[in-house]
């Protein structure tokens, strides 16, 4: 069996998800190539090549694929699918966008966002806002699978695989990127955050999120929010954790101002240790939470940050 | 410009789903349905674009058994023209209904077709990708913007690390984000006009498409329960458990 993994990158640089989704893949089987198509992407393949289990890295660098657009992407990803049991890419936005266009274009069924592989051809995934857990066993002869990278560990390093070239063109004229606009930020990525802390509608205003700064900064944390607070404008919106936003599992996970709706939690119940600070005792989060705290957050994240 | 939209029925957001006893699904008996949140997003969508005068028509449609009629109506209700029904009782996945959906593009031809991003239910977001790969059609994947002018339309997409425009070549398609729009609600005049507004059905074996299943549901459990926590008084007493008892910071 042999797994392709279609690598998250930024041109630049290899994402942490990739090495994760290797490890998804390792169970699958042994020998596995990763897929890098973008621009200029040394560095990145230089990166792939080191994660442990790696076989093969085969590089697409075109002006053509920089912005890794689904159109042109997915066709590349058919032509060279052909000798692949299994393709693997990382539930982020650059893989959910992709690989369905891939899937029903190989005519197959997709499976999305696993958290366990049970077998090669069984896989776990949650359903429902993850208050159910489907197992499913594909009985397609190409599995097409995204993979939610919080679910699975890093790989550890090996020295250099094999970085092969490929020379693929591919212009369908369906579309063009236009503009990017980048929320910059110095702090780690929400997904890969070993700390996440998370401000709700509770924060009251956009401003107030500079409470957690210090928190954060003393934890090295990521900073989150739930759907209200990006509704309400307090912070942007790639900020959001939940069902239909990021899903985290860092170590800990620091609510604050959060209820706890359902489609929250979806996004944040596999974090390890759950703290919960809200003022209203009956919010649900408390009944995820390992530590709840009922107080005030304006009494009590200025506390939190000189305690740290 | 026709604007085709399907639409799914599925169980309310607020509700918790619960896992039958016998692990072999969630059980929806006497569950409260509800139109797709992000379905009602992309109609909103949709009317909104008639509204401006980019859109002449907006169908929509939706498939499965006759109960997902009640959706069709509140979609017309919110301003659809008209609705179809594909009727069918299997249970399908997302590459069946792309592939259903692909029958009725190649029948109806609208110049776009809006979908939301992921049902609520599967969490699959799948279907809009395999529809545009089914037509060979450009896509604007999660839009939270959708403008249309000179044959294009131009998509804002909600990326992991901020916003990316596309610019697709018309015919398209288009999946919703959250933060499209927010949907109106149907007016009682228009609940009850809604009723003599065209609904079609056809049954879904017409449309020659294989529905054999690709994918085994095995099982379907609970998700482990995390064990009960304790609740603290104060932010030291806090910081010393996360310190000492959780080991999470140090």
């Amino acid at each position: 069996m042999n797994v392709l993994v279609i690598a998250e990158h930024d041109n630049g640089q290899l994402k942490s998800e990739t090495s994760k989704v290797v490890n998804a893949a390792t169970k699958v089987a042994t020998n596995i190539d990763v897929l890098i198509a973008g621009h200029n992407v040394g560095e990145a393949a230089k990166s792939a090549s080191e994660i442990s289990g790696v076989t093969k890295v085969r590089v697409v660098d075109n002006a053509g694929f920089e912005h890794q657009l689904a159109e042109n992407t997915a066709d590349l990803v058919v032509e060279i699918a052909g000798s692949y049991s299994h393709i693997f890419a990382s539930a982020s936005t650059t893989g959910k966008n992709i690989l369905p266009r891939v899937s029903a274009l190989l005519d197959k069924s997709q499976i999305s966002e696993i958290i366990e592989v049970v077998d090669g051809d069984t896989f776990k995934r949650p359903i429902y806002a993850g208050n159910a857990i489907a197992t499913v066993k594909s009985l397609d002869e190409t599995k097409v699978i995204t993979v939610r990278a919080s679910a699975f560990d890093s790989q550890g390093s090996q020295s250099p695989c094999e970085v092969d070239s490929l020379a693929i063109e591919i212009e369908n004229g369906l579309s063009e990127f236009v503009s990017i606009e980048q929320t910059e930020s110095e702090r780690p990525e929400l997904n890969a955050a070993p700390v996440v802390i998370s401000g709700g509608r509770g924060m009251q205003n956009g401003e107030n999120f500079a409470l957690l700064n210090g928190i954060a900064d003393k934890l090295g944390a990521a900073i989150g929010a739930s759907r209200a607070a990006v509704d309400a404008g307090f912070v942007p919106n790639d900020m959001q954790v939940g069902q239909t936003g990021k899903i985290v599992a860092p170590d800990l996970y620091i609510a604050v101002g959060i209820s706890g709706a359902i489609q929250h939690l979806a996004g944040m119940k596999d974090s390890k240790v759950i703290v919960a600070i809200n003022k209203d005792p009956d919010a649900p989060i408390f009944q995820v939470a390992d530590y709840g705290l009922v107080a005030d957050l304006f009494d009590v994240l200025p506390e939190l940050e000189t305690a740290l | 410009m026709k604007v085709l939209v399907p639409i799914k029925r599925v169980i309310d957001y607020n509700v918790k789903a619960r896992v039958k006893p016998d692990n072999t699904d969630v059980d929806l008996t006497n569950v409260k349905m509800a139109m797709n949140p992000f379905c009602e997003i992309a109609v909103e969508e949709a009317i909104r674009l008639k509204e401006a005068g980019s859109a002449s028509e907006v169908i929509v449609v939706s498939i499965g058994d006759k109960a997902c009629q009640e959706q069709l109506r509140t979609a017309l209700a919110l301003g659809a023209d008209k609705a179809i029904h594909v009727q069918t009782d299997a249970k399908l996945e997302s590459l069946h209904v792309a592939k259903l959906l692909a029958k009725l593009v190649e029948q109806q031809q609208p110049e776009l077709v809006i979908l939301g991003k992921q049902s609520i239910d599967s969490d699959n977001n799948q279907t809009g990708q395999m529809l545009a790969a089914l037509t060979k059609r450009s896509q604007g994947t999660f839009a939270s913007k959708v403008v249309i002018e000179d044959g294009k339309a131009q998509v804002t997409r909600e990326v992991d690390g901020g916003l990316q425009t596309v610019s697709l070549t018309l015919p398209a398609i288009v999946t919703t984000d959250l933060r499209l729009n927010e949907p109106r609600y149907a007016s009682l005049p228009n609940i009850m006009k809604a009723k003599r507004k065209p609904l079609e059905t056809i049954e879904a074996q017409s449309l020659n498409v294989d529905l054999s299943p690709r994918i085994e549901l095995v099982k379907v459990e609970e998700p482990s329960k995390r064990e009960a926590g304790v609740m603290v008084e104060s932010v030291d007493e806090l910081v010393t458990k996360l310190k000492t008892e959780a080991k999470v910071i140090s």
